[in-house]
């Protein structure tokens, strides 16, 4: 019933940000068609009369109070960082849309 | 350039408006950790793991900011949702560390207000009702610099630098219902609508309001439609317009620049577009191959906002006066003509006024600096008033100062000059400066004398009772006490020593 | 010594029979002599955990309070973050991180004195049921080193399996703490949601996700979950209540009048036979301690898969968003003139395995709109079901009972290309996650037919937490009686020549 071509497979790809070989893409391809169709079978039993859980507490109203706490270092901040250059994080060239 | 002229665009064609407004609240702290807000720290100073999205960390959310944000719910007349949530939107940017935004979807917090804004037209004042759809919660991004390539922008770039003081810092977004019915009028209701938002947030002391530097920041959507017509037409968002006027032209603009595509028989096109404050014109986003899908989903690290009717009527209570109606209550007070009150609100004075005058100012005089020499400075320096270095506090010295017999109109003037140039408080600059007014009845007649020694002619004319003639006399003195003297004080002696009453 | 519980550890070194420098050494000794077999850690903080002990030591010799298990040794997942030590996740896109904080979790042990001796192996990002996904090669079952150790926690329980810890921490988000203490002959317990801070235990699946103690005795177990658990402001899921007193009932282990309600839906077809000979043993010796046992149903478990598997990929999906090359961990492709984009691509293509790419997939699809209502949705509302299912079996009864898993343990590689049937690893262990409740797995025996240790699950209600160390102490303590040993006496000592 419920099935992906290798076209959703690759535009999911495309979503997650991982660039998948063509093997990749055909191995998911099946995959995913045998996975959807047992997870689809939540669909028996969720009708409309029954309401959505999105979290296992019933919490509500968790706050903290606006105080200001120290910030890591910016060596710290920066210690994982594959790229730096003046005290911030160096990344390739960003294509897309002016912040 | 524009072949097509605003009054061909609606004579035509019916602008519909959608505007949404994103403030920076001012609240010590992030949105969703400890950090602090201050704007302008040194880069990545005001970081740490939850707003790094390193593994593991998690958001709490910060009191302040959900006070905020229903305080600003109530004060543009919205419901307060007893049941709401954070949602994540997901999508990968560089700026936003864990390529989700923590935002709320489909339960914001604040629903279907109200704003009122009035503004002048042909037939008088009129006033717009710019209805709110939703206020919701979520946090700001990172600041990127582009480094390499010609224009420091981010195409042509080589690489990018960036510093995350600014991710997570609390954001509210504000926005419309879509706005028809504005006509000719709607860049000005536009530009109305946010100045009112920036006046309420003031008011309510929640936000640093500042355009230009992006404390408030709006993003103008903009469609046509046949007038008659009640099909809407494609819209544009354009972003990146950060001062009121920029508001006004960035709607005017695109107005003109929709007219002309659907006059050529062209498409508008859903896009993004660029705002650019040089030329007054947008620009295409890059637009993408494909739409994105935020992929939204309840924010399973925070739990529901469920503020309480107590809670919120105690917030309710301790709202400030409506700024509309504030208004109304200066002018009355001040007995200020409407053209008066309106330049004082075109140019954004009128809080420092109120402040001026609080100090003990006479109204009609601290307004007068402000509207008069004082915008006339920031109008020469191409600044706001607000960015001047002079102060209500200032004002109000120089005003009681004028008053004492101090200083003179003249005098006073070269004193606000210098307290703008920096060179400190009034008195400071009188000090510095060695401005005093000459109020020495000796001083004045010995001058009085030399000139009339000087110009005997002159003097005898006057002495004949040739009044007039005085004028070039009293000149004469003032250049001769540098200005210092009091004109009508030199007047009147002078008139005196050459036997005529001072009248 | 290193065969001890954690609790005798304890008093030894209370009355200064031992110190614990030389108990840390002899776990470290213990370590490099097995775990090239066993491939429980991944890293080995020797000299982090030598001057732990010390402190420790210098401590008692001042005469300060110290916790109960200060200067005991413990293996921590490597899913939980530990300042200046490498934290992986068993993942290539994190590796030679060094995280610049503490999770709380590493916060609390510290303060109570625990020795931590390294970071433990695990499926990449908590996603598996053998450890087979770890970046870093498999961990072997110390049962049968051909076998898997479950997972994701394989590396904790095999560690305790194998005598290299007598603590250790896991992470469970569907059975990651219990399916691996069940194959291992170990106990692990993974508290009610919230029980224990998630604060620097890198997600998975936010809403599942929860870390807990692991060792190989019920009390030891509720010992360490003491030191662990309690409210946390810096977790907005963490409970703000009084931590349910486990070491008591660890202690008394009294279960009489206590009625267990054995899961009607978990304990059929798809069971091992050896497994549930010796669960319906169980049952037998707990009506034997005095314990009613009653039949409760759950009718919509059967659908707690499916829903899994729809929640945890649509979390993760988001949760594994923020490894994108850019702030740390892995970089690749970063040459002249490549993108970010490019860049974070590359990145993630190379740097996640195969079944955290499947799963990233699975969610970014469940949640993407026009799917959203019929996958994550309706996944949503199936978690609803199974909550009220819980509720009302709690109703009739105190715990609830299954079987861990439905297998003893597999052979590595056996289920490696069929992901259903490895996610049907987690069948019974997967709905006390979906209702956020506790869960504990303890040792009940041997399979007949292989030999392998068979895991006895207890479940108890929100913030009840005690009731299942009740009843775990009490089998516990039947069991030790009928064997006369503990079980993993019986297992190969893998000391000496491989």
């Amino acid at each position: 019933m419920s099935s992906l071509s290798r076209d959703d497979v690759a535009n999911l790809a495309r979503l997650a940000r991982i660039e998948m070989t063509d093997q990749e893409l055909e191995n998911l391809t099946t995959e995913f068609g045998v996975i959807l169709n047992a997870v689809a079978r939540v669909q028996e039993v969720a009708t409309t009369d029954v309401a959505a859980t999105s979290h296992p507490l019933a919490l509500t109203n968790i706050f903290r109070t606006d105080v200001v706490i120290p910030s890591l270092t910016p060596e710290e901040a920066l210690s994982g960082a594959p790229a730096s250059e003046d005290q911030r994080f160096r990344v390739p060239q960003i294509l897309g849309e002016e912040a | 350039m524009s072949a097509l002229t605003y009054e061909d665009v609606i004579s035509k064609y019916e602008p519909v408006l959608g505007l949404e407004v994103h403030v920076e609240l001012n609240t010590n702290s992030k949105m969703f950790c400890g950090c602090s807000t201050i704007f302008g720290a040194e880069p990545n100073t005001q970081t740490c793991p939850v707003c790094l999205a390193l593994p593991g960390a998690l958001p709490v959310v910060n009191e302040k900011a959900i006070e905020s944000t229903i305080l600003i719910g109530l004060a543009l007349n919205c419901s307060i949702a007893p049941f709401s949530r954070f949602a994540r939107k997901n999508y990968f940017y560089p700026d936003m560390p864990k390529n989700f935004q923590i935002s709320q979807y489909d339960e914001p917090i604040c629903v279907n207000g109200y704003v009122d804004v009035e503004i002048d037209t042909d037939e008088g004042p009129k006033s717009f009702r710019i209805e709110i759809e939703r206020v919701h919660m979520e946090e700001d991004t990172g600041k990127s610099l582009h480094v390499g390539g010609s224009t420091g922008r981010i195409h042509g770039a080589d690489y990018s630098l960036l510093d995350y003081n600014r991710a997570g810092i609390p954001l509210v977004e504000i926005v419309t219902k879509i706005v028809p019915g504005t006509g000719k009028y709607a860049p000005e209701v536009a530009k109305a609508y946010v100045a009112e938002l920036r006046d309420i947030l003031r008011a309510l002391g929640v936000s640093d309001v500042k355009m230009e530097q992006g404390s408030l920041r709006c993003d103008a959507n903009v469609s046509l439609r046949l007038i008659g017509s009640d099909v809407l037409g494609t819209r544009s968002e354009t972003k990146n317009v950060n001062s009121l006027r920029s508001v006004e032209r960035a709607v005017r603009g695109e107005m003109i620049r929709h007219a002309e595509r659907l006059n050529k028989g062209e498409k508008v096109v859903q896009e993004t577009r660029h705002f650019q404050e040089d030329t007054g014109l947008t620009r295409s986003g890059r637009s993408k191959e494909q739409a994105e899908d935020y992929r939204y989903f309840p924010e399973p690290d925070l739990v529901p906002v469920a503020p309480d009717a107590q809670w919120i009527e105690k917030l309710r209570a301790s709202l400030p006066e409506r700024p509309s109606l504030r208004r109304k209550r200066l002018q009355e007070q001040w007995s200020v003509p409407d053209k008066e009150m309106a330049a004082m609100i075109n140019a954004d004075v009128l809080n420092l006024v109120e402040e001026t005058v609080l100090l003990g100012s006479d109204p009609t005089k601290a307004r007068s600096w402000w509207l008069g020499e004082i915008s006339r400075l920031a109008n020469e320096k191409d600044v706001t008033i607000s960015e001047l270095a002079i102060s209500a506090k200032d004002v109000a010295e120089i005003v009681s100062l004028v008053a004492q017999g101090e200083l003179t109109d003249k005098l006073a003037r070269g004193v606000v000059e210098g307290v703008i140039a920096g060179e400190g408080t009034p008195a400071q600059v009188i000090a510095s400066r060695g401005i005093k007014v000459v109020n020495d009845d000796g001083a004045l007649m010995a001058a009085i004398e030399k000139v009339c020694s000087e110009q005997s002619e002159t003097a005898e004319k006057v002495r004949n009772g040739h009044v007039p003639a005085a004028g070039a006399l009293i000149g004469a003195v003032m250049k001769e006490t540098k200005g210092q003297a009091d004109a009508a004080r030199v007047r009147e002696l002078l008139l005196g020593h050459l036997g005529q009453a001072a009248n | 010594m290193i065969k001890n519980s954690a609790a005798e550890m304890a008093q030894s070194l209370a009355s200064g029979t031992i110190t614990s420098v030389a108990l840390t050494q002899a776990h470290l000794d213990r370590i490099a002599e097995v775990d090239g077999k066993v491939h429980a850690f991944l890293h080995v903080d020797t000299q982090g955990a030598l001057k732990q002990a010390a402190d420790v030591d210098a401590a008692r010799a001042r005469g300060e309070k110290l916790g109960p298990l200060a200067g005991v040794p413990l293996a921590l997942k490597d899913v939980l973050v530990q300042k200046d030590v490498p934290t992986t996740c068993g993942s290539k896109i994190l590796e030679g991180w060094r995280p610049p904080y503490d999770s709380t979790v590493v916060s609390k042990l510290k303060g109570a004195g625990v020795v931590i001796l390294g970071k433990t192996n695990m499926d990449e990002f908590a996603m598996g049921s053998s450890t087979e996904n770890s970046a870093y090669g498999p961990t072997h079952n110390p049962w049968d080193l051909t076998r898997i150790p479950g997972g994701s926690g394989g590396g904790s329980s095999a560690a305790l399996a194998a005598f290299e810890a007598p603590l250790a921490i896991g992470t469970d988000t569907g059975g990651s703490i219990r399916q691996p203490a069940a194959v291992t002959g170990t106990v692990g317990v993974k508290p009610t949601y919230g029980g224990v801070s998630r604060y620097g235990l890198v997600a998975f699946s936010s809403s599942l996700d929860q870390a807990g103690p692991c060792a190989r005795t019920v009390l030891d177990t509720a010992l360490l979950h003491e030191v662990i658990a309690g409210h946390d402001p810096k977790d907005s899921t963490s409970i703000n209540a009084p931590v349910p007193q486990v070491v008591a009932a660890a202690k008394s282990g009294d279960v009489k009048g206590m009625k267990i309600g054995v899961v009607k839906e978990l304990n059929g077809d798809g069971y091992q036979a050896g497994v549930r000979q010796r669960f319906e043993e169980s049952l037998e010796l707990l009506a034997q301690a005095g314990a009613e046992i009653v039949e409760v149903s759950a009718p919509n478990f059967e659908y707690a898969l499916a829903a899994y598997y729809l929640i945890a990929p649509s979390e993760c999906s988001s949760n594994l968003a923020r490894f994108d090359a850019m702030r740390y961990g892995l970089r690749v492709g970063d040459t002249d003139g490549a993108s970010a984009e490019s860049v974070m691509n590359m990145t993630r293509e190379v740097g996640f395995g195969r079944e955290v790419k499947r799963r990233i997939l699975l969610g970014t699809y469940a949640l993407s709109s026009g799917y959203y209502d019929a996958y994550y949705g309706s996944a949503q509302k199936v978690r609803t079901l199974i909550t009220q299912d819980f509720n009302n079996a709690f109703a009739k009864c105190d715990v609830m009972v299954s079987p861990t898993c439905p297998t003893t343990a597999f052979k590595i590689g056996e289920k490696a290309n069929d992901p259903l049937a490895m996610y049907l690893n987690d069948i019974a262990t997967i709905p006390v996650n979906m209702a956020g409740i506790g869960g504990m797995s303890l040792p009940c025996g041997v399979a007949s037919e292989d030999g392998l240790p068979v895991g006895f699950q207890i479940m108890s209600p929100v913030m009840q937490d005690q009731r299942m160390y009740s009843v775990g102490a009490a089998l516990e303590a039947a069991l030790l009686s009928k064997w006369g040993a503990p079980l993993l006496s019986q297992a190969p000592s893998l000391g000496g020549a491989a």
